[in-house]
């Protein structure tokens, strides 16, 4: 059947699985072959081709047990399949929280670790691999491997970020942070132009949270004009009194749909900047203000289904990050080049990540930015014009988002990349596990 | 505490334990009832894991009309809802030759959840409460060529549950007619199913859920097979026995 990534591009034709426990996925781990690869899938909500293998996806959404938890650690053991919402519908009643999570939450945690994801406290938490304590790896040959970071460095490190690389990961064992209430208090801070958003990052490192939102239409001097939000949990004491009562339950909200694909005229230019514009008004109304964790971590979840608003042709979206000492100019020159293309984005979105470094994850001490863009030729074009400056100013890009990366471009913007690939080979992943975007980028 | 239990009929289906996920998530006690449900113990841990509610499993099989009394004496609870989710489908062409597997399909989809199902309805007669959901299927409003043998057992098994809502009406007692089209489970495993008009679990259980709040009598998911339906039966003989659909 037709599968996709979450940018509905590209399209691929792929034979998919659904094995319901270790024994099924082992018979499909060893019957794969050189010729016939597979490759894990999650939820799908990688934007690219990195969850689809023609000759063999396999859907762990399956595999969804939750396992054991421990109510004094917070240390849940759960198998690959489990859906990030379920971890939080099933213990944010009971006062925890995930300790790193993307901008959905419809997200399995097989997918976040093989994407190493980060949340808007990469630069307090670091990433996904921060609350890992153990993971079951399916290798090549069928086995079962407990991974850990103190007994098998190596391959905890390029499993983490591996992209699904280096086996079908089967079960993790994650550990939860303790919160008191579901409400993030918010400080949002209003930058007319890129250097007041990056100094507002560099001026709130002990932020929990923070994350900055981009007007990319903006020009001129106003150039990277943003909203900077800065976000803590609440305290019970420091809820109004009207939200203490049940600090961790939400009112229920409807949540709206999209099924329809919408044409893609109603995306245009115009549309996209009354959007800028009035999201950034909205938000400019109230600088402190509680946010509810459902809004403040995922507002996109409350449209579901709102990939398809870009049309049938799908999206892409852009994501790299900048080393520091490069970030300012770099950030500025992708900003002009963006803006002068006036391709507004839908979504753009800065963040400043802390130090890491790891043997194939994404994040690294500088910062990132994130957009998406319809897949018209004009964006795509766009596209190629904003690689190079990435590549120039020393910067890489996040293999979740892409769908369109060159092999070259990879090696020559990421120099982990040759010896990740290497390392494949010799221990006899690269046989076996292999994506569309693994294949595209010869890793 | 746990609020009144929900009872799984063929709890190992990913239909039923879809169904199972969404109760225990509203804060219902669960009763599991399947058959080898010793070996189905990692999922009701998994159930107690995300909800916080009492889970029991219990051996139940369909065919076996003897012991359907034992069984429900058997429960620790007279359930607030059941939900039957039984049911087996075998090639048609197979079914066509082998008149056993014809009639295994006839007896798991028709005779032995109506049996079941039927002494449970008596048990929330005389308590005057609870809920009955029958998961039966659009295969059942009209016989055709491909699945006809299936869906004769479903269509008897609709109008038994229609039957049986007219009978309790007024009782305290109601009857839910689920007709889901396409779901992407293990019965469908391996079927180049539609996008567009197939279903995932999940929307059963939260179809399911929310047609057991509002008191709704018969439901199609997803709601465009009603319409699919709609036109499919109104089709004259004379031209449907010509068509292959
Ligand atoms: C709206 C939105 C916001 C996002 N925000 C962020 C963000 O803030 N930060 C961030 O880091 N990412 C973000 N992402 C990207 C997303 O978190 C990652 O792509 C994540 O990997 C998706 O998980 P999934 O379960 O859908 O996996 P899929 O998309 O299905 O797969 C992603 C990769 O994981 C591998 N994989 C999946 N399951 C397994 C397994 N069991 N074993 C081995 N490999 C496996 C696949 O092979 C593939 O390479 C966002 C995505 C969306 C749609
Ligand atoms: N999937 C679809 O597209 C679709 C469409 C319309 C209607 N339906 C109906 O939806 C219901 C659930 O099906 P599903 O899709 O979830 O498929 P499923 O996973 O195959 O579920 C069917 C379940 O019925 C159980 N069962 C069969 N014979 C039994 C018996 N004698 N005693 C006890 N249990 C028995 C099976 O138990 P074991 O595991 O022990 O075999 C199995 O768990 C069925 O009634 C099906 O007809 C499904």
């Amino acid at each position: 059947m037709k599968l996709s990534g979450w940018g509905r591009y590209p399209q691929v034709e792929c034979t998919l699985h659904h094995p319901r426990d270790a024994h099924a996925l082992r018979d499909l781990v060893t019957q794969a072959g050189a010729e016939a690869p597979v490759i894990a899938r999650g939820n799908g909500r990688a934007y690219g081709d990195a969850a689809l293998a023609p000759t063999g996806t396999v859907s762990m959404c399956a595999m969804d047990q939750m396992i054991h938890f421990d109510a004094q650690t917070g240390v849940l053991q759960a198998q690959a399949g489990v859906l990030l919402a379920d971890v939080i519908s099933a213990f944010l009643p009971r006062g925890w929280f995930p300790m790193v999570t993307p901008g959905t939450r419809f997200v399995t945690l097989g997918g976040m670790a093989a994407a190493d994801v980060h949340g808007k406290n990469h630069h307090i938490d670091g990433s996904f691999r921060s609350c890992v304590v153990w993971l079951d790896l399916m290798r090549p040959d069928g086995s079962t491997v407990r991974v850990t970071p103190d007994k098998t460095p190596d391959l905890f490190d390029r499993t983490l970020g591996g992209m699904g690389l280096t086996g079908v990961i089967l079960q993790l064992c994650i550990r939860l942070t303790r919160v008191e209430t579901g409400w993030i208090h918010q400080h949002t801070i209003d930058a007319p132009n890129l250097d007041a958003a990056m100094a507002a990052f560099e001026d709130n490192p002990d932020a929990t949270y923070s994350v900055a939102w981009i007007d990319c239409l903006a020009k001129g001097a106003a150039l990277g004009r943003s909203l900077v939000m800065l976000g803590e949990h609440a305290t019970l004491a420091q809820l109004p009194a009207n939200l203490r009562r049940r600090p961790l339950q939400l009112p229920p909200k409807p949540r709206k749909a999209i099924r329809m694909t919408f044409p893609m005229c109603a995306l245009n230019r115009w549309s996209v900047k009354a959007f800028n514009a009035l999201y950034y008004w909205k938000s400019r109304r109230k600088t402190n203000s509680f946010v509810d964790w459902e809004s403040y971590f995922y507002p996109l979840d409350a449209v579901l289904g709102w990939n398809r608003i870009y049309g049938r042709k799908g999206f892409v979206q852009f994501q790299c990050v900048l080393p520091l000492d490069r970030s300012a100019d770099g950030m500025r020159a992708l900003l002009s080049e963006i803006s002068a293309a006036g391709q507004g984005s839908f979504l753009a979105v800065l963040k400043r990540f802390g130090a890491q470094d790891s043997a194939f994850s994404f994040p690294t001490e500088g910062y990132t930015l994130a957009l998406d863009f319809p897949a018209t030729p004009a964006c795509l074009a766009l596209l190629t014009r904003l690689e190079p400056i990435v590549a120039d100013h020393g910067g890489r890009f996040y293999l979740a988002k892409d769908a369109v990366l060159s092999a070259q471009r990879l090696r020559e913007t990421d120099g982990r990349a040759k010896g990740f690939a290497d390392t494949r080979l010799a221990q006899g992943e690269a046989g076996v596990f292999s994506s569309a975007q693994s294949a595209r980028l010869k890793l | 505490m746990s609020k009144e239990a929900v009872l799984i009929l063929g709890a190992r289906s990913d239909i039923g334990f879809a169904v199972a996920r969404r109760f225990a998530q509203a804060g219902h006690a669960i009763q599991l009832a399947l058959r080898d449900a010793q070996g189905f113990e990692d999922h009701r841990r998994d159930l107690e894991l995300r909800s916080n509610v009492g889970v029991t499993l219990h051996e139940f099989d369909v065919l076996d009309s003897a012991g359907i009394e034992p069984f429900l004496d058997s429960l620790p609870e007279l359930p607030i809802v059941v939900v039957c989710a039984v049911g087996t489908m075998n090639e048609q062409g197979r079914s066509e030759q082998e008149p056993d597997l014809a009639s295994l399909d006839m007896r798991s989809n028709f005779e032995g959840p109506a049996l079941v199902l039927g002494a449970i309805a008596n048990r929330f007669e005389t308590r005057g409460r609870g809920t009955i959901v029958g998961i039966s299927s659009v295969a059942g409003d009209r016989g055709r060529a491909t699945n006809y043998i299936y869906g004769a057992a479903k269509a008897g098994f609709s109008a038994f549950l229609s039957g049986l809502r007219n009978r309790l009406t007024g009782t305290g007692v109601h009857v839910i007619t689920v007709k889901p089209g396409f779901v992407a489970t293990r019965m469908t495993d391996g079927l180049d199913l539609p996008e567009k008009l197939t279903a995932a679990p999940s929307e059963l259980g939260e179809a399911i859920f929310s047609a057991v709040q509002k008191g709704r009598n018969v439901i199609y998911v997803r709601r465009v097979w009603w319409l699919v339906m709609t036109i499919i039966c109104a089709i004259p003989e004379a031209i449907f026995k010509k068509l292959r659909i």
